[in-house]
């Protein structure tokens, strides 16, 4: 029988759930890096022992961990004995460094971005938000970054480049939504290597289809009238996270920081989809495992409101890819429940029927085996949960 | 010797327990002490000092000899007692809530 383990990042730390493929009962595992800020923690596709995480802190800054035994044992690339001297017979230790690439080679003088009174800042690193394994190389990497930018490392996390064109996108407009400036999604198209969405609060979405070296904005239909002077700027829209099924990838879906849409032309246009949904608000957003048109949500009641309408935890599906929507609620908690969910915090498993998952920031991780048709707790006691992953064994 | 005390989140990230002590070549200074400290302990590069400007991160504090010595030169030669091992090199977290 195959086997899930639900990899879970928190404001104090690291979690591992594992079960059987019926999802009945769990084992948690952790406290990992206990105290440290996890904001994601993902495994290789096609190495499902090898684990990358981002372990940060205000106070000492990002560390990256990796595993390479499925969580059992962590280390910082590059730091094991075997690894501590390079070429110049000098320990190495780079793996939590984040340069933004400023070299002469490339063109890329550092730039600057808005800040919040509207004055121009450099880039400056703060943390990773997401780490995105490659589809076909378990030492391939890449890392969605706060000030936004994409890094990527092909060394299994011992040093990181920047994907500098990226920031050539009308960086100088880009702001920090009230999280940071982030980049929180990157994407990869199973059927085009060379193809990478990726998404930043607040800025929008974006693609390359040249491997990275170049990069366009693909927010047309986009529409933030309460967010920006112009409600259709190429640029400055708070996506907070993009969802794609592998086997309909120019298929996307969109939680904005108001509206959910969707796109059937790789993100050339986009149209909303939010429909009969009780308030359009949220983070997460993702696709049934099985279902390409089976898309699911967690509406939050208002930017300035970060809980869920009336108390009442409800996930929302829509087996039509948008516009109808019924909510989900047997075994959530449908009475004085105040949680958020974060962006990263919801993913599916690819057993059938299709599992999926989803943290609070009150500490409970959910889980459905149905998908979504009843719920219960995993576990409830957590930190605040920052991300969710999945991996199906 | 140097004999370097780390908060206890760096001890974790080192694989250390209680403090370490370092060999540090020419003049002491808080910059020959976290140069050698990283250079034993690469994992701890970019959680005491920025990787780029090598400036102490905002919550980090260094103290020795019941002296708050962090917003001192970093080139400035560390107290005697530092020096000589009597009185270990203190890096703290600083108070900072949550």
């Amino acid at each position: 029988m195959s086997s899930v383990r639900v990899l879970v990042g928190t404001r104090k730390g690291a979690f591992i759930l594992t079960s059987d493929g019926a999802r009945k009962r769990w084992e948690v595992q952790g406290q990992h890096f206990g105290g440290w800020e996890l904001y994601h923690i993902k495994g290789s596709p096609i190495d499902p022992n090898r684990l990358y995480a981002s372990q940060t802190s205000s106070w000492f800054g990002q560390v990256i961990q990796r595993s390479d035994d499925g969580g059992k044992t962590w280390n910082a690339p590059g730091t094991k004995p075997e690894d501590l001297m390079g070429s110049d017979s000098m320990p190495k230790g780079e793996s939590n460094m984040f340069l933004y690439d400023t070299s002469a080679e490339t063109g890329k003088p550092l730039t600057t971005h808005q800040h919040y009174d509207g004055s121009q800042r450099p880039w400056e690193f703060k943390r990773v938000w997401h780490l995105e394994p490659s589809l076909t190389d378990p030492d391939t990497v890449y890392a969605g970054v706060e000030d936004a930018a994409l890094f990527r490392s092909t060394d299994g996390g011992r040093t990181w480049q920047e994907l500098a064109g990226l920031r050539d996108v009308k960086g100088n407009l880009w702001q920090p939504g009230a999280g940071g400036m982030c980049l929180h999604t990157v994407m990869l198209d199973r059927t085009n290597p060379q193809r990478i969405y990726t998404a930043v609060s607040a800025a929008g979405a974006f693609r390359t289809d040249d491997g990275g070296k170049t990069w366009r904005a693909i927010n047309r239909g986009l529409k933030s009238q309460y967010e920006l002077p112009d409600q259709d700027a190429d640029v400055g829209h708070c996506v907070h996270r993009i969802a794609m099924h592998p086997s309909r990838p120019n298929v996307l879906f969109m939680q904005k920081h108001w509206d959910v849409l969707r796109s059937d032309d790789a993100g050339e246009s986009w149209h909303e989809v939010s429909g009969n949904l009780p308030t359009d608000f949220g983070f997460p957003i993702d696709v049934h495992a099985h279902e390409p048109n089976t898309i699911y949500v967690v509406p939050i009641k208002s930017d300035s409101e970060h809980y869920p309408p009336d108390g009442k935890l409800r996930m929302y599906r829509s087996r039509t890819g948008g516009n109808e929507w019924e909510a989900l609620t047997k075994g959530l908690p449908q009475e004085n429940c105040y949680v958020n969910i974060l962006r990263d915090a919801m993913t599916v498993d690819q057993l059938d029927p299709c599992g999926i998952y989803f943290g609070t920031t009150g500490g409970q991780v959910y889980g459905s085996a149905d998908g979504g048709d009843s719920w219960a707790p995993i576990v409830r006691d957590l930190p605040a949960v920052l991300s969710v992953e999945v991996q199906t064994l | 010797m140097i004999r370097v005390v780390l908060p206890a989140h760096l001890r974790t990230l080192a694989r250390v327990s209680g403090e370490v002590t370092i060999e540090v070549n020419g003049p002491v200074t808080q910059r020959a002490v976290l140069d050698a400290l990283e250079a034993r302990y690469p994992m701890l590069r970019g959680t005491v000092r920025d990787h780029v400007t090598q400036k102490r991160r905002a919550f980090v504090r260094f103290f020795a000899c019941e002296q708050d010595l962090s917003h001192e030169s970093p080139d400035m030669p560390l107290p005697d007692a530092v020096v000589t091992g009597s009185e270990p090199f203190l890096i703290v977290g600083a108070m900072a809530g949550g």
